[in-house]
């Protein structure tokens, strides 16, 4: 173990920026990227064909740190550019980490949007519950009566269930996990990697200076000890019901399915298309008539 | 030796015209999203662009377009996008991330009526300051205009070079007029097109500064996957692309920003003169007015007006040394324009003269004509 966070210390981060790391002391962010990592290393992929895009946010500073080709791109968006970048160069693993406010507020419809298109991209979603970075405000993942600094009362929405939404969205791989589990997370990210076609991976952290303080969840240790104990795999969660599952992180791969992966559909029928129009410009060409001048 | 021949008319519509420009200036990737009056690029884009192995994508709102658009010229494809004023607000926000990390790609934004959703199908000219200042920020800018369908094809190529050359967004504002009219143009054949592809990086990875100043104040561009890993952000970041906070640093790189659109403002400034070398009283006209205002121009001439027409192919940077020029040569500019006086204010901004001037702002959907423009060089 020792050996592999030496091997991603030295392999994988920057060590010529300026900031040591934005992160509070005990931030699951370090653990979701030390096993995207280690999966990232597991899967031998060269740094140069990879491609880390973030939004913004505690977790979007994470391909700062990470010598690959990355992109701090604007709030909610990270998957539009994404897209861009998948398309333009279909060689390329993206790698698109997001939090919870990110990925499913101000981003919701491009997350949808992504998940319903099938493009081969990997989206991770850190899920602390709260907009850490810019004081503990609620989120879409805030649990209903939580307090916040915009709910010092109670929440009174109710939670999006991120990974649920991205199946009913029509993601390919959808999986969860937590930040105690650290060796599970790597495996469902080294999955989710692997996968052709859209990908998500929640990952439920924790954000014990904001929404942990203020729902006395306790510090870092507790809270994710306490993820420990809330989670039930998704085997164990097919013979529980509703009720038991309340309050309850089910863990695992919830979705896994083959579908036609939107890219090679297009280069299919791109191929297609550019085989009848040399057709046609031969032809014309024949009679000296230039293609756009039909 | 010439082939004659070769040379033959087309018919275009603007919104066509624009997309031939686009794909001979090498474009090769598209995102949108429906809108009217600046459909027919996408749907023309989507049959082109895979016959020529480029990507089309729609995508689910503007806001998405213009990061796809980001991100795939940032992978290496010329990229663009084309929309009307209400995706146009949409396009700001990832507009000002294009600024800040630099990135080639054109926005075409065909002008409605507005505020809001406006006039759908009416023309105007009311997106014009929103081009220059509409995202957020201090950031250097280049805003083009059209105004017929030969401008269509060749300022689109110019716009991709610039975008190229600057390593800036380029905003092309056409019109409801321009898009949909139809006229016959001859084409440039493709030896004639001059295409400028950005500056890549040829030292070693490991020497590679992304953001490092050099005598064009512009730095050469990697693409993602060329084995020039290094990090893009949409902070303020030092030549290493590194978020900064040091304020000698955030200095430099804003100052730079603007700096390398000010070194090219000879190359950037385009306008075009018609009858202006002996004219007294001329007109400052871009878009679709410039039509308008050029045939006002030669029917002035024949009534013994001595009127001239400057139009203004390049609004930002304000192309101030032409009209300065000019300001200082009449004794009246006429400044046409379908909104409040948008462009008429830069012009009374830089007057330094005696020279006056007189405004005449049309909001009511329709387009300016000739008469209009004449009835003002006849009577001032």
């Amino acid at each position: 173990m020792l050996e592999r966070a030496e091997i991603v210390r030295k392999e994988y981060l920057r060590h010529d920026k300026k900031f040591p790391h934005v992160w509070c002391p005990g931030c699951g962010n370090g653990i979701v990227m030390g096993a995207l990592l280690r999966a990232v290393n597991g899967l031998g992929l060269d740094k140069d064909e990879v491609v880390l895009a973030s939004g913004i946010g505690c977790s979007g500073r994470m391909p700062t740190y990470i010598d690959f080709n990355t992109i701090h791109t604007t709030h909610g968006r990270a998957l539009t550019f994404s897209t861009g970048i998948k398309l333009a160069n279909p060689d390329l693993t993206v790698l698109t980490v997001m939090g919870d406010g990110d990925a499913t507020a101000i981003g919701g419809n491009h997350f949808i949007h992504a998940a319903r298109r099938n493009i081969n991209l990997t989206a991770i979603i850190v899920n602390n519950a709260t907009y850490g970075m810019t004081g503990g405000q609620y989120s879409p993942a805030t649990p209903y009566g939580s307090k916040s600094t915009t709910s010092v009362y109670g929440h009174v929405e109710h939670a999006f269930n991120i990974a649920e939404l991205a199946v009913a969205a029509g993601a390919s791989f959808v999986a969860r996990s937590t930040v105690y589990h650290a060796t599970h997370l790597e495996q469902m990210i080294t999955k989710a990697i692997q996968k052709r076609g859209f990908s998500v991976m929640e990952v439920i952290s924790n954000c014990h200076v904001q929404h942990g303080r203020r729902n006395k969840l306790g510090g870092a240790v507790q809270m994710i000890n306490g993820f420990k104990d809330q989670s039930v795999t998704v085997k164990k969660a097919e013979g529980m019901s509703p009720e038991e599952l309340e309050g309850k992180i089910t863990i695992g791969v919830l979705a896994d399915v083959d579908k036609p992966i939107s890219t090679e559909e297009y280069l299919r029928i791109a191929g297609e298309a550019k085989e009848k129009a040399d057709k046609v410009t031969k032809a014309k060409e024949k009679n000296g008539i230039k293609r756009y001048e039909e | 030796m010439e082939n004659p021949e070769k040379q033959k008319k087309v018919l275009l519509q603007g919104n066509e015209a624009i997309v031939a420009g686009a794909l001979a200036a090498g474009c090769r990737f598209f995102a949108g999203y429906p809108i009217t009056p600046a459909s027919e690029i996408s749907e023309l884009l989507s049959v082109r662009l895979p016959e020529l192995g480029g990507t089309f994508i729609q995508m689910e709102d503007e806001i998405a377009s213009m990061g796809a658009v980001v991100g795939a010229s940032l992978a290496g494809t010329k990229s663009m996008t084309a929309t009307s004023g209400p995706g146009f607000s949409l396009i700001q926000e990832n507009l000002g991330y294009a600024c800040i990390t630099e990135t080639p790609c054109v926005i075409v934004d065909v002008m409605r009526g507005g505020p809001s959703t406006g006039l759908a199908t009416n023309p105007s000219q009311g997106d014009v300051q929103m081009a220059r200042w509409g995202t957020h920020g201090d950031h250097p800018i280049i805003v083009l205009a059209v105004s017929s369908v030969a401008d269509c094809f060749s300022i689109t190529v110019k716009a991709f070079n610039l975008s190229e050359k600057y390593r800036t967004p380029v905003i092309l504002l056409s019109d409801e007029v321009v898009a949909h009219t139809r006229e016959s143009v001859v084409l440039p054949e493709d030896e004639q097109i001059r295409v400028f592809d950005r500056v890549r990086p040829d030292v070693p990875p490991e020497w590679y500064k992304p953001y490092a100043d050099n005598n064009r104040g512009v730095p050469d561009m990697a693409s993602f996957g060329d084995g020039y890993r290094h990090h893009v952000t949409g902070l303020v970041h030092d030549e290493k692309g590194y978020p900064t906070q040091d304020p000698q640093e955030i200095d430099q790189f804003l100052r730079r920003i603007h700096s390398k659109i000010s070194k090219g403002f000879n190359e950037i400034q385009v306008v075009k003169t018609f009858l202006m070398e002996d004219a007294e009283i001329f007109v400052i006209a871009y878009g679709s007015v410039a039509r308008s205002a050029l045939r006002a121009v030669r029917d002035a001439r024949k009534a013994g007006i001595k009127a001239g027409l400057l139009q203004l192919v390049t609004l930002f940077p304000f192309p101030r040394k032409s009209v300065d020029t000019y300001l200082r040569q009449c004794r009246v500019a006429v400044v046409p324009e379908m909104n409040l006086g948008q462009m008429g204010r830069e012009v009374s901004r830089v007057n330094q003269s005696d020279c006056r001037i007189v405004k005449h702002n049309k909001i009511d959907g329709q387009l300016i004509t000739p008469d209009e423009i004449l009835k003002h060089l006849t009577t001032v």
